[in-house]
């Protein structure tokens, strides 16, 4: 009964202890709405006829190409190498032959090369892929005498990056520093955008390979604790985790469900009362995080050799017919798993990749899913709905909800005046476009676009 | 391109935009200045109570005046008309209330079409004001009509006597040292302007506005903190001593002006320390004006002055970001 009552006060903590206060200042409360998706089971989607790989799915240097057109290439075979440190291998998502290279637009807006394969062949899928991701045993104790070395190299060869969205190389982040010895490694389970409950399910239907996956990665950066974050809208995935966690020697803390709480900064206050200071990495406090779903790409690495091939993204939104979670190839088009989730409603007006807080808009549908696509978020002209633009009447809702606390109405007025002095006085570059502000603004103004331009100003003025 | 992943025979019609693509659609200027006027509800029911016809009077004409000198400004500058944002009848209402009873239709008239015209259109509209602009207009009048601008009409509710002559209590005894009783200043039963005689029903109005988020806390509390400590000190020093810190607080347009003027969010600073300085320099400044200058009230004078000083005050009370130092 009392753990019933735990659970259903908003505040509860039912994950144990941990030192931080469960949540962050400032941050707002979008509609959630991860109702649509959250209980739909991971399905498997069958290979699609061709795959886009883009050669540049991460932060840093593109890989170099290792294939020819018309060359047979085998279901997880290397296709691209990372050669510069911060890269990323790339792996055949689809056994079949290589076509001519092909130029593809992510919806970032970046224009990328992309080795296209048209698939051929028996495939792996269904019910056995899945085993051979999710599936089965995670005995990380037989990797428990592993060296951390090993561990950052199996990693390395299999192409994993942040799977929430960053898209940060993973065998970088984990690569251990004298300089900055890690404590602690946080799992970030938050998932804070609305709609998207892909981090969810996952946490969900592959418990064993998360708390796997955080101890090796523990294991690797040599942190002597681990917490997985969660926030305490999914308390299914608590749970599920609760369960393999709490032999492991592997920590749940639970915190309070608010926007951007999935934040890096942000969830290492909530969880361990660091700030991390401006401009700084969360090494700088000790800390190293990785997402959810990435940290089980690390168990598949280090357990089963493999490497990353495919991704779960959900699709959600009030403007698709079926919301899904997907298990999908890497390179499938966002046309294809649209497809396979009915199709569009007549009423959708914005299909982005990510959630709708941080997300990408766009509208090319052979565009493809990537390591870094967390979701596909599908919204009606309703969802959209904002309010009449008008002039700034300084109400400083929008300072109220800065997770940054900055002050976004003078960072969006030095923008567009183009003062650049100005806008780094209040920190522009501190910013992490999270959206919060516009969120809220009553005069519906694009404070993030006039923010995101004058980054870009400063950015290019501090090369010169 | 056009999305052919759809199972309708009707295309959906798909747009871009930067993020973020969801919004808080609940709070907007409209409903912001719609809770404005509600906050009012009980101010202008006082001034009706209290002053019947003239009250009626002088808030109509005020907010005709400012409706139509908004639409005037906005068809010469060609912007389009922004009646609907309810800001002229806010301001019109505020400038109403502040003006005593008995002052002529014409001193309504001119104060409202200085207060848009002068206070918020020359400088481009709502949002880009520096000045309160009720109290531009309110200025104006004030110097150009100062003898019709002293209270006189005030009619005592339970006597029925119509309009009474009588001096506001701050000039009352600034000219003779005549106290009122504080119950009076609480209730509102004494003269003033139409708006500002009951400290209660400001205070009533002004809480819901804070609640609501529309007004920052911060300003009236600073404001009536700091106009707390002065007057307890000069009490103690025994300047003008029957006229007590709690005469200060509950008198003139104190809680009117803190409630309601001085949290117009547009000429007061963003961030909460912004908020803090400008209440409490609003709060010092109507003191000093009280205590030494020849005019009896202060906060109109003081809330011009804050307003003056906020582009200062946002340049200085830059937050310290997260994780900064
Ligand atoms: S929320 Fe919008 S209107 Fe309010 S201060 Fe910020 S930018 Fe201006
Ligand atoms: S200024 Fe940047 S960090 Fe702050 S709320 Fe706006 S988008 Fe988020």
């Amino acid at each position: 009964m009392l753990t019933l009552l735990k659970k259903l006060s908003p505040s509860g903590r039912s994950g144990g202890s941990f030192p931080g206060p469960g949540t962050f200042v400032h941050g707002v409360h979008p509609p959630q709405r991860k109702e649509l998706a959250a209980d739909a089971a991971i399905e498997i989607v069958p290979p699609p006829e061709k795959v886009i790989l883009p050669l540049l799915q991460h932060v840093g240097g593109p890989c170099t190409p290792l294939v020819k057109a018309r060359q047979k290439v085998a279901f997880g075979e290397m296709i691209g190498s990372g050669e510069t440190f911060v890269s990323a291998a790339l792996h055949a998502s689809v056994g079949g032959v290589i076509q001519k290279m092909a130029v593809t637009t992510l919806p970032n807006g970046r224009h990328l090369q992309a080795i296209v394969i048209r698939s051929e062949g028996e495939q792996l899928c269904g019910q056995a892929l899945w085993d051979q991701m999710f599936g089965g045993l995670w005995p990380e104790k037989t990797y428990q005498s592993l060296e951390p070395g090993k561990i950052a190299d199996a990693i390395h060869a299999a192409g994993i990056v942040g799977l929430g969205g960053a898209a940060f190389p993973t065998h970088v982040k984990i690569m251990p520093s004298d300089k900055k010895p890690i404590h602690t490694l946080i799992v970030n389970g938050c998932e804070c955008e609305p709609y998207l409950t892909t981090d969810y399910r996952v946490m969900v239907e592959a418990a064993d390979a998360v708390v796997a996956g955080a101890l090796l990665a523990a294991r690797a950066v040599g942190a002597k604790k681990t917490y997985i974050g969660i926030e305490n809208n999914k308390l299914e995935a608590v749970d599920a985790l609760r369960r393999k966690a709490a032999g492991a020697g592997v920590k749940l803390a639970v915190v309070k469900t608010k926007y951007p709480q999935g934040s890096e900064k942000h969830l290492i206050k909530a969880v361990l009362n660091f700030e991390v200071p401006l401009g700084g990495l969360p090494a700088d406090v000790g800390v190293v995080m990785t997402n959810a779903a990435t940290v089980t790409a690390v168990a598949r690495s280090v357990m089963r050799n493999i490497p990353l091939t495919h991704r779960v993204i959900s699709v959600t939104g009030g403007g698709v017919v079926q919301p899904k979670n997907l298990l999908v190839p890497i390179g499938i088009t966002m046309g294809d798993v649209i497809r396979y989730c009915g199709g569009l409603r007549k009423t959708a007006a914005r299909i982005i990749a990510g959630g709708p807080m941080m997300g990408f808009a766009f509208t090319n549908l052979q565009t493809p899913v990537t390591k870094g696509t967390s979701g596909i978020t599908i919204l009606t002209r309703e969802e959209i709905r904002r309010i009449d633009q008008r002039a700034c009447i300084r109400c400083g809702r929008c300072v109220d909800v800065c997770p940054m606390k900055l002050v976004p109405t003078k960072l969006a007025a030095a923008s567009r005046l183009k003062d650049l002095n100005l806008a780094r006085k209040y920190n522009i570059m501190a910013c992490f476009e999270c959206g919060s502000c516009a969120y809220v603004c009553p005069a519906g103004l694009q404070l993030v676009q006039h923010i995101r331009m004058g980054k870009t100003l400063l950015a290019a003025e501090m090369r010169k | 391109m056009s999305p052919q992943a759809n199972s309708n025979d009707q295309n959906p019609v798909i747009n871009v935009a930067p993020s973020p693509h969801v919004f808080s659609m609940g709070m907007t200027i409209p409903v912001m200045m719609r809770d404005v006027l509600i906050a009012l509800v009980p101010a202008v029911g006082m001034a009706v109570y209290f002053f019947h016809w003239y009250a009626v009077k002088q808030l109509s004409i005020c907010v005709l005046a400012c409706l139509g000198a908004e639409a005037v400004f906005t068809r010469m500058r060609n912007r389009p008309l922004s009646l609907g944002d309810l800001s002229a009848t806010v301001t019109g209402l505020i400038l109403g209330l502040s003006l005593p009873a008995t002052a002529p239709w014409y001193v309504g008239a001119i104060s409202a079409v200085v207060a848009i015209g002068i206070g918020k259109i020359v400088f481009g509209g709502l949002g880009m004001n520096i000045f309160n602009p009720a109290m531009v207009g309110r200025a104006f009048v004030m110097i150009a009509f100062a003898g019709k601008m002293a209270a006189s009409g005030y009619i005592d509710p339970a006597s029925g006597i119509d309009a009474l002559s009588q001096a506001t209590p701050l000039s009352a005894f600034k000219q003779f040292g005549a106290t009122v009783p504080l119950s009076s200043l609480f209730w509102g039963t004494t003269n003033g302007s139409i708006g500002e005689t009951s400290a209660l029903i400001c205070l009533l109005g002004g809480l819901y506005l804070c609640f609501r988020r529309i007004a920052a806390w911060q300003i009236p509390a600073g404001i009536l903190v700091t106009v707390a400590v002065i007057g307890a000190v000069a009490n103690l020093a025994d300047l003008h001593s029957q006229w007590t810190v709690f005469h200060h607080l509950l008198g003139g347009a104190l809680f009117f002006g803190a409630f309601f003027i001085a949290t117009d969010p547009v000429t007061s600073p963003v961030t909460s320390a912004g908020k803090w300085i400008f209440g409490i320099g609003i709060g010092a400044l109507v003191m000093l004006l009280r205590l030494f200058s020849g005019y009896p009230e202060g906060v109109m004078f003081a809330v011009l002055l804050m307003n003056a000083l906020t582009p200062l005050i946002n340049r200085w009370a830059i937050p310290r970001p997260f994780g900064g130092v």
